[in-house]
C-alpha cells in the first residue's frame, strides 16, 4: 500500500488519493469496535458537507465491538483512531470563530456575561517569584474580588504551583473556591514520569482539589500517542486521594505548540479517552496561547464525544484572555456551540490573572455609569 | 488641439481623530459637517461647507483615556530637558505648515488672512514659550524647605496624569492659539492630555495633531476628539482614570450650566479642576498667558532627606 497508516482507517485516503493509487478497502475486523464505527459514521454525516470522505468502511457490516479501552489497545490502534479524525476544514473554523466574536452583547447580557465570567475564573499565578503572601493576597482577592461591592460573584478556583496549595487551601477554608494546582512539571512536562507522579501525588495531598497537568509535546509530536494517553491514565491514578475520591484532572495541551489544528482534534481526544475531566488550552508561558479558533475546536470535540459517549468534558482556555471584550465572546462561543450545559463554573473555565480585574471595572461601569480605571482595583 | 481646458479636482482631505499616535475615525463611523465662520460683517451669506470631521462618542473618548493612560509613565519619566526638546520640534513643525494653518483658522473664526497668520504666528511663539518653562517649572513650583534640623527637605513638583482639556471655543483666537495655550502648559510638565475640541471649529485642531504624530511627541501624549461636546466632556468629567480637568471650553453652547455640571461630576473622583472665564467670549487669547495654567497639573511631593555629615 503505497500510503501510510492513516489509509487503514478507510476514511481519509479516498478523498486524497489518486484515482490511479486506489486499492479495495478491506474491513478491518479486530482494530475497529462497533463504537468507532458508529463515531466514523457519526463524523461522516456530520461533515460530509465539509470533507468528502469515504463511508465504505464506516458502514462496514459485522464488526466485534468492545469497549472504549479498545482503542488505546497498541499504538497503532490508537493512531488509527485519531488519524482517522476527519481533518479540520482551518478555513472555516477561524472564519466561525470571527463570525461568533461580532455579537453585541450589551446592558442586562453583559451584566450577566460578567458575572457568568467572574464565577468561572480560575484566578491564577504561577511566577517563579510566588511568595506566601502573594497567594494569600489572590485567595483574598478570589473571596472578594470588589471589596465596594459584596454582590460580585466570587472566582472559580485559585490556580497555583504545588508548593502553595496548603496555603492557598488554608486562606480559602469556608469557601467553595477550589485550588488548582499545576504539576507534572509545568509547564514543560520534561521530566520522568515518576517524578511526574510524585509532583501530582503531592500537589493531591497538600489538598489540591483540581490538577492542571501537562502532556508531553514532544512525544505527541513524533507520534508516540500512546505515550501521552498512558500518561494522562497514569496520572489520573495518582489524583486518587485515600479516602476514595479524586482531584479533577485537567489536561493542558499547550496548542501554540501542536502547530496544526488536526492536531488539536486529536489531542482532544486523545485526552478525553485518558480521562481527562476537562480540557485545557494552554499552560500561558509560551508565546501562542488560548486562541478562539483552537477553543471552539475543543469545544466541538467535547460536544462530539459527549454525543458518542455520553461522558461530559469540560473546557478551559486559559493564557491571553485580558478583556471582559475576549471573555464575552467565549462565552459566546460556549453558548453557541454546547449550549447552557456547559454555561457554569463546573464546565467552563478561564484561565486568567489580568482578567478579572478588566471584567471588575467593567462591571463597576455598568453600575455607576462611570468609566472605572486602575486606581479603582488592585494591582496584581 | 481643442481648446477644452480641464478644470483640476481638488483633493479633499479627510479630517480625522488623533488617539494614541494613530489617526482613527470615530468608532461610531460617523461624521458632521463643519461650516465656514463668517464674521459680524460677512453674517448675511450663507454658510460654508468646509469638510465633514468625525463625530467623536463616549467610547472614543474612553479610548483616547486608555491612550493617554499608557502614555503617562513614559511622558512623565522623560527629563525636562529632553521634553523641551520634543515641545520645540513641535513648534518647527508647526511653522512648517504656516499657511496651511493660516487658512484652517481664517475659516474656522471668520477673519481676514493677515489676521489669521498672525495668530498662527503666535500660537507658535506660545508653543516655544511653553517649551522653554519645561527645565523651569521646577524652580518655581518646588524648592528646599528651610527645615530646624539636621536634613533637608525638598519639594518637587510632579505632573497629574491624565488630564480631560474642553478645548476653548470661544474668544478670539480660540482655535489655534486657545487650543496651543491649553494643550501645551498640560504636557509641558509631563502630564497626557485628552482633548475634546472645539465643536464649531475642530479643523486646527485635528490638524494639530498631525503636526504632533510627526514631532517626536510620543503616542498617545496628546489625544484630540473632535464631536459634540455635551457627549465627549461629561465622560472625561466622570472618568475615574482621569486625574484633572481643564473646563475652558464648557460654555454656554452646551446650557448655561455646563461647567458647573462637569465640576459635580469631577468632583466624585476627586479630580483637579481649571474652571473657565466668567466670560469666554470677551477673552482675547492674545494676552500673555501667565503661569497659572502650568501650575494648575501638578502635584508636590516633599521628601526629608538625611544631610550627610
Amino acid at each position: 500500500m503505497p500510503l501510510t497508516g492513516r489509509s487503514r482507517s478507510g476514511i481519509e485516503w479516498r478523498a486524497r488519493t489518486p484515482r490511479s493509487y486506489r486499492v479495495p478497502v478491506r474491513p478491518q475486523v479486530s482494530v475497529r469496535p462497533r463504537w468507532v464505527v458508529a463515531l466514523a459514521d457519526y463524523y461522516a454525516r456530520r461533515y460530509a458537507a465539509l470533507v468528502t470522505m469515504s463511508t465504505v468502511a464506516a458502514n462496514a457490516p459485522g464488526v466485534a465491538g468492545s469497549g472504549l479501552a479498545d482503542v488505546a489497545a497498541s499504538e497503532a490502534s490508537l493512531r488509527r483512531f485519531l488519524h482517522g479524525l476527519p481533518g479540520v476544514d482551518q478555513v472555516g473554523l477561524e472564519a466561525r470563530a470571527a463570525a461568533l466574536g461580532t455579537r453585541s452583547i450589551k446592558t442586562t447580557a453583559k451584566a450577566y456575561g460578567i458575572d457568568l465570567a467572574i464565577s468561572m475564573i480560575d484566578l491564577t499565578t504561577l511566577e517563579g517569584a510566588d511568595t506566601v503572601g502573594k497567594v494569600r493576597a489572590l485567595c483574598a482577592k478570589g473571596r472578594t474580588p470588589d471589596p465596594t461591592d459584596p454582590t460580585t460573584p466570587r472566582v472559580a478556583a485559585i490556580c497555583v504551583y504545588p508548593d502553595m496549595v496548603a496555603t492557598a487551601k488554608d486562606a480559602l477554608r469556608g469557601t467553595d473556591i477550589q485550588v488548582a494546582s499545576v504539576a507534572t512539571a509545568f509547564p514543560a512536562g520534561r521530566a520522568a514520569l515518576p517524578v511526574k507522579l510524585a509532583d501530582t501525588a503531592d500537589a493531591v495531598a497538600a489538598g489540591a482539589d483540581e490538577i492542571d497537568m501537562v502532556i508531553d509535546r514532544g512525544a505527541f509530536l513524533s507520534g508516540r500517542h500512546l505515550d501521552v494517553f498512558n500518561e494522562i491514565v497514569a496520572v489520573k491514578e495518582a489524583c486518587k486521594r485515600p479516602d476514595g475520591s479524586s482531584a479533577h484532572l485537567k489536561v493542558i495541551f499547550e496548542t501554540g505548540e501542536l502547530q496544526t489544528y488536526d492536531n488539536v482534534r486529536r489531542v482532544s481526544w486523545l485526552a478525553m479517552l485518558a480521562g481527562a475531566d476537562f480540557i485545557k488550552t494552554s499552560t500561558g508561558k509560551v508565546a501562542v496561547n488560548a486562541t478562539p479558533p483552537v477553543t471552539l475546536l475543543m469545544l466541538e470535540a467535547v460536544r462530539d464525544f459527549r454525543a458518542a459517549t455520553g461522558v461530559q468534558v469540560g473546557v478551559k482556555p486559559a493564557g491571553g484572555i485580558r478583556t471582559t471584550k475576549d471573555a464575552l465572546k467565549y462565552l459566546v462561543m460556549v453558548n453557541e456551540t454546547l449550549g447552557d450545559d456547559w454555561l457554569t463554573p463546573h464546565w467552563f473555565r478561564f484561565g486568567a490573572s489580568s482578567l478579572l480585574n478588566d471584567l471588575l471595572m467593567q462591571r463597576q461601569k455598568l453600575a455607576t455609569g462611570r468609566y472605572s480605571g486602575p486606581d479603582y482595583v488592585t494591582v496584581d | 488641439m481643442s481648446d477644452t481646458t480641464f478644470a483640476r479636482l481638488d483633493v479633499l482631505k479627510t479630517y480625522k481623530l488623533y488617539v494614541g499616535g494613530k489617526f482613527p475615525r470615530s468608532e461610531s463611523g460617523r461624521v458632521y459637517e463643519v461650516t465656514k465662520a463668517t464674521s459680524a460683517a460677512g453674517a448675511a451669506g450663507k454658510r460654508e461647507w468646509l469638510a465633514n470631521v468625525p463625530l467623536g462618542t463616549r467610547k472614543d473618548a474612553r479610548d483616547a483615556v486608555l491612550a493617554a493612560r499608557k502614555a503617562v509613565k513614559g511622558w512623565a519619566g522623560t527629563t525636562a530637558y529632553n521634553r523641551g526638546q520634543v515641545l520645540y520640534r513641535v513648534a518647527e513643525m508647526l511653522q512648517g505648515r504656516r499657511e496651511q494653518f493660516a487658512a484652517e483658522v481664517a475659516v474656522s473664526e471668520g477673519i481676514g488672512p493677515k489676521k489669521a497668520a498672525a495668530l498662527v504666528d503666535a500660537a507658535i511663539d506660545r508653543w516655544v514659550w511653553y517649551a522653554g518653562w519645561t527645565d523651569k517649572v521646577a524652580q518655581i513650583a518646588g524648592g528646599a524647605n528651610p527645615v530646624a534640623g539636621p536634613y533637608f527637605n525638598l519639594s518637587t513638583p510632579e505632573p497629574t496624569g491624565v488630564v480631560g482639556i474642553v478645548a476653548p471655543q470661544a474668544g478670539y483666537g480660540h482655535s489655534l492659539l486657545g487650543l496651543v495655550s491649553v494643550i501645551a502648559p498640560a504636557i509641558a510638565t509631563g502630564n497626557t492630555v485628552v482633548v475634546a475640541a472645539a465643536a464649531a471649529a475642530p479643523l486646527p485642531a485635528l490638524s494639530l495633531g498631525e503636526v504632533l504624530a510627526t514631532s517626536d511627541v510620543p503616542g498617545g501624549v496628546v489625544n484630540i476628539i473632535s464631536g459634540r461636546t455635551a457627549d465627549i466632556a461629561p465622560t472625561l468629567a466622570s472618568h475615574q482614570d482621569v486625574n484633572a480637568l481643564d473646563l475652558t471650553g464648557a460654555i454656554a453652547a452646551d446650557g448655561p450650566g455646563a461647567a458647573a455640571a462637569l465640576e459635580a461630576a469631577a468632583a466624585d473622583t476627586l479630580k483637579r479642576v481649571v474652571r473657565p472665564e466668567l466670560d469666554p467670549f470677551a477673552q482675547d487669547w492674545t494676552n500673555a498667558p501667565g503661569t497659572d495654567r502650568l501650575l494648575s497639573f501638578l502635584e508636590t511631593k516633599t521628601v526629608w532627606h538625611p544631610m550627610g555629615i
